[in-house]
């Protein structure tokens, strides 16, 4: 007898055989999901990855302390997203800078909101990098296996600073105008390389208009996407080797596993 | 660490880590928690403080004092403090630079098993004294404002001695010169702060009108330069200071000025 091949998708029901119950709104939404995130997962393994950062466990005695780290990063990305919608407004000319800031804060929807949150989110930022320092500097948390995450940590503390030394020029105000140049001229006597600093930071030998479009492209583009890499490299490493417990906690080698390493 | 440490950390580690909780939900709770509070406290700073912005930047004016924001404090605090000018750029670019070195290489220096903060006296130590020192700095950097007037009445020596011309342009430099922020880096008479830059009361025994108006144009750092300021106020500033003598300022103007 000749074989057809079978019906893609199963052979239609047999008549007289009871349909099967209509499934319910739920079921299908679920079944949706479900193969959507198969889908993904059969092209990226994300499921693995996922499972490595969420299901890990944390060594007991884990406290607030431990947090600080992750409000750290948060408040750099309170700094990203603010600073794109200033971007959107901002023009770094010495001619219309200091208009574009007013305008952001006259006359732009919740202008004067987002600036200012970038500005305190700045000083947020900083406070925390250094208290979420301080912590891992107490706790020890620096020794092996950790060295590496404690040198991308000093890292991103220079980064940092320069970053908010950079961003105060930006409104091209009296105030910043006349810091920054303090502050450059200081970088600029130190020895042997000040002289070759201070004409980069200047775009040359005066402090003035190019000076501005650098500090622009500095604290915009090249320092945040440095910041945004060496952050990504951090946590990596965090959760690699797990989070410290803290110092005082002590392990009880526990007698089943004694046994079971004799 | 030698070997046998750090088999003994990771040992230790493992049992901890084995009878601790997983990250979701219990850590990524707490860590929301606290985002929460941390994101309230940027929305709350925002909303009372604003983000207020200055007059617009004037290179040939200066009507504020050149101030960092509080977290440089330190280092232009470090500014004053360290007197001999010869010797500022190596404190001031040095002991940061040292600093971040000394924190940079710490895991490769400090490499004892221990890490509990009370059995790391030296650690511990070196670590709270640098915050009560940074701390400190911090906190002189911010006293230290500047004056708005200079106290140190004109000189009877200049005002009855002088052609009017030249009496008009000191008064007027006298006026003008707290605006420009001088006073945040130098002394004259009781105002302003002793440094970074030196004492001005008698600047002009020891540097000629045109040394001091070399100096404005082309000054040693940290001093910015006043290369573009008006050249009527210029002019009326290095007049002033021309004519600060400590002989000068034996002899005030009967009833102290004004
Ligand atoms: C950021 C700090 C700062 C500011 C602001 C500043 N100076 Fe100075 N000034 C210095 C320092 C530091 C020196 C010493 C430089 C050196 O040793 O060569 C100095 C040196 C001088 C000197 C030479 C003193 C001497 O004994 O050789 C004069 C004059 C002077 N400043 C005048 C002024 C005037 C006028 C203003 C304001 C228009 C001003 N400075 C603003 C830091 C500052
Ligand atoms: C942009 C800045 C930073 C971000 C976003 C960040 C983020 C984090 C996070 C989320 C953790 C997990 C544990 C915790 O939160 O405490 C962590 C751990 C750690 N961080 Fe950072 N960090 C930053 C800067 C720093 C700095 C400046 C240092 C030190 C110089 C540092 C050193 C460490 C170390 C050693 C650990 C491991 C701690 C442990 O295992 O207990 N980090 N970091």
């Amino acid at each position: 007898m000749l074989k057809l091949p079978s019906v893609p998708g199963g052979a239609p029901p047999r008549p007289g055989t009871p349909a099967a119950e209509p499934a319910s709104l739920k079921d299908n939404a679920s079944e949706a999901a479900i193969s959507a995130l198969g889908w993904l997962d059969e092209r990226t393994a994300i499921s693995g990855t996922a499972r490595w950062v969420m299901f890990r466990k944390v060594p007991k005695g884990t406290n607030w302390f431990y947090t600080l780290g992750t409000s750290t990063m948060m408040a750099f990305l309170s700094q990203v997203v603010t600073g794109v919608f200033l971007a959107m407004y901002y023009d770094p000319s010495p001619n219309n800078a200091y208009e574009s800031m007013r305008h952001i804060n006259n006359d732009v929807f919740l202008g004067q909101f987002v600036h200012g949150m970038h500005r305190w989110g700045a000083t947020t930022m900083v406070v925390l990098i250094f208290l979420h320092m301080g912590r891992t500097f107490f706790f020890g948390a620096y020794k092996y296996p950790r060295e590496l995450n404690w040198v991308i940590g000093v890292i991103l503390v220079l980064l940092t600073m320069i970053m908010a030394l950079t961003g105060y020029l930006l409104p091209w105000d009296q105030r910043s105008y006349w810091a920054t140049a303090v502050g450059v001229n200081v970088f600029a006597s130190a020895p042997i390389a000040g002289p070759y600093l201070g004409d980069f930071l200047r775009a040359g030998p005066e402090f003035g208009a190019t000076t501005l479009s650098r500090f622009y492209a500095i604290h915009m583009l090249l320092l945040p996407g440095l910041i945004g890499g060496l952050i990504a490299a951090h946590l990596y490493l965090v959760i690699k080797h797990g989070t410290t417990a803290p110092p005082w906690i002590e392990a009880e080698i526990d007698e089943d596993l004694r046994k079971s390493e004799a | 660490m030698n070997r046998r440490e750090k088999e003994q950390y990771l040992r230790e580690y493992a049992v901890l880590k084995a009878k601790g909780k997983p990250f979701f939900p219990y850590v990524i709770a707490k860590d929301g928690a606290m985002v929460m509070i941390v994101i309230g406290i940027i929305l709350t700073m925002s909303y009372l403080l604003g983000g207020t912005i200055a007059a617009k930047a004037d290179p040939t004016s200066t009507t504020v004092v050149p101030r960092p924001e509080w977290y440089y404090y330190f280092v232009f605090e470090l500014l004053r403090v360290v007197k001999p000018a010869a010797i500022t750029p190596l404190a001031t670019v040095g002991i940061p630079t040292v600093c971040l070195i000394l924190l940079l290489l710490l895991p490769f220096y400090d490499r004892g098993p221990e890490r509990h903060p009370l059995r790391r006296p030296i650690a511990t130590t070196a670590g709270v004294l640098t915050i009560l020192v940074t701390g400190y700095l911090t906190w002189m950097g911010a006293e230290a404002g500047a004056p708005t007037e200079i106290a140190m009445p004109p000189s009877a020596n200049v005002v009855n001695k002088e052609d009017p011309e030249t009496v008009e342009l000191y008064l007027k430099g006298r006026e003008e010169l707290p605006s420009l922020g001088c006073l945040a880096c130098h002394q004259i008479g009781e105002n302003g702060n002793h440094g970074p830059g030196p004492k001005l009361t008698d600047i002009a025994d020891r540097l000629p009108e045109a040394g001091i108006a070399q100096t404005l144009r082309n000054p040693t750092a940290p001093m910015p330069s006043y290369q573009s300021l008006e050249p009527e106020k210029f002019k009326a500033v290095v007049t002033y200071l021309g004519h600060l003598t400590k002989e000068n300022e034996e002899n005030p103007v009967e009833g102290g000025g004004e």
